[in-house]
């Protein structure tokens, strides 16, 4: 069976639509856990997710959609291969992710951080971080817990239109 | 496919081959990853360290879950368990890299559900009952700062697996160890009775220090870390006077035998079940 690039095209088209199961307003490549997505000789379409966090309870969902959508798309070989490095970070998330995000009330992630070259300080200090809200914009915003209803988000509030809402925390 | 609702979408029917963070049978979270293990590493000794780290892992994650509704506070109780998820994670990566690496192909759920307490690896500080808020939260600052320099260092490991895995850990682990220092210091440093509670706690955790220390060159920065806690919530350092034994050589406290006992309890009542 000869390859296309029409196909490889397609499949990448098909995989990249799959809404995430716990930002459904995000799709899979929008996240940027869909690392890549080839067609083999044989027709088989690979699709290559890498995940969020180790205990992503998403991960198993994420892994099955792909593969049924491809399957619905007419591709009857599909495999789904689990990338683990380099790690995923919020940096990986596109701008129209990050658009979408804020759409839907939640605020984006700041740049994620830096890998230290030694071993990770601990600051005790209180640190600044200027989260806008995604509802009237206002910088004046506190975070009510690091913690929150999914691993990848925190909760905040807002101190000039009083809306609590969620963001997406650097990782 | 119902793309005009983005919930809508969620709801639609799978193959059974979708499920979430319960229950076993999980495909293998390691799924498509090269599982050679490469030349110069002692694919016996990989699967015994993968194995110790997971049941560290496993085993806190199991007293973190008992604190759901019985937390101070809910977002103390939602970041409790949220912690908790992501040890679940890291332990699923390594019992799945360890049945690769030790030749048994044995899966995750064999070593979370069929092993007996004799053959747990974890650290016995790890197995210690939850006690109250106190407790919890510089255990939590002990086991999350040694097992981040522990990260840090396997992230440079020869196996690209156990790299990965441990490279992906470090991110999570700073936030637990952010968590546990934040309250530890705002315990320590806030009601008398807080602070009694937080510095009972320390020489609670303290007999358990020298199994962490004897494998790893971690000891320098652990200890740092603890100093620079305990001197922000104006605490003394805890003396340490070492307990004999070792959870890593299979000698566990009487509290890992019933902690197994309901966290094994449905899998082997239905062993061949997934659900």
């Amino acid at each position: 069976m000869v390859t296309t690039l029409t196909d490889v095209r397609r499949a990448r088209r098909v995989a990249e639509q799959v809404p995430d199961p716990e930002l459904p307003m995000l799709t899979l490549a929008d996240l940027g856990v869909l690392r890549d997505v080839e067609v083999t000789g044989d027709g088989t379409v690979v699709a290559s997710l890498t995940p969020t966090y180790s205990g992503c309870p998403a991960m198993a969902e994420m892994r099955a959609d792909v593969a049924a959508r491809l399957r619905e798309a007419g591709y009857a070989r599909v495999e789904i291969r689990t990338v683990l490095n380099p790690p995923w970070t919020t940096d990986w998330i596109t701008p129209q992710g990050r658009r979408k995000l804020t759409e839907h009330g939640i605020a984006p992630p700041g740049a994620a951080p830096r890998p230290a070259s030694g071993p990770l300080p601990l600051v005790l200090s209180p640190t600044r971080r200027t989260v806008a809200c995604p509802r009237c914009g206002s910088a004046d915003t506190e975070e009510t817990s690091r913690f929150a209803a999914t691993s990848c988000k925190a909760l905040w509030r807002c101190r000039t239109c009083r809306e609590p809402f969620e963001y997406v925390k650097e990782i | 496919m119902s793309d005009d609702h983005v919930y809508l979408t969620l709801a639609e029917g799978h193959e059974d081959d979708a499920r979430w963070a319960y229950g076993t049978g999980f495909e293998d979270p390691l799924h498509g990853v090269d599982t050679t293990v490469p030349e110069g590493v002692d694919a016996t000794e990989l699967a015994a360290l993968c194995v110790a780290l997971a049941d560290d892992a496993l085993v806190s994650a199991q007293r973190l879950a008992e604190w759901t509704t019985r937390a101070p506070e809910l977002e103390e109780e939602v970041a409790l368990a949220n912690i908790g998820l992501d040890l679940l994670g890291q332990a699923r990566l390594l019992y799945t890299r360890a049945g690769q690496a030790d030749g048994t192909g044995r899966d995750e759920d064999a070593y979370a559900y069929f092993r007996d307490a004799g053959e747990f690896r974890c650290v016995r500080l790890a197995e210690l009952p939850d006690g109250d808020f106190a407790f919890t939260v510089v255990r939590l600052l002990v086991l999350s700062s040694w097992r981040l320099a522990h990260f840090e260092q396997l992230a440079a490991h020869p196996d690209p697996v156990l790299s990965a895995i441990a490279a992906k850990g470090v991110k999570e682990l700073a936030y637990h160890r952010q968590y546990a220092a934040e309250w530890a210091v705002r315990l320590g440093d806030g009601t008398e009775e807080s602070h009694r509670r937080t510095r009972k706690a320390l020489e609670q955790v303290a007999p358990y220090f020298g199994e962490l220390f004897t494998a790893y060159d971690v000891r320098d920065e652990v200890v740092a870390v603890l100093r620079q806690v305990v001197e922000a919530a104006g605490l003394p350092m805890p003396v340490y006077r070492p307990l004999p034994g070792s959870g890593r050589q299979g000698e566990h406290t009487e509290h890992l035998a019933p902690l197994l006992a309901e966290l094994q309890s449905v899998a082997r009542a239905h062993p061949e079940a997934t659900w």
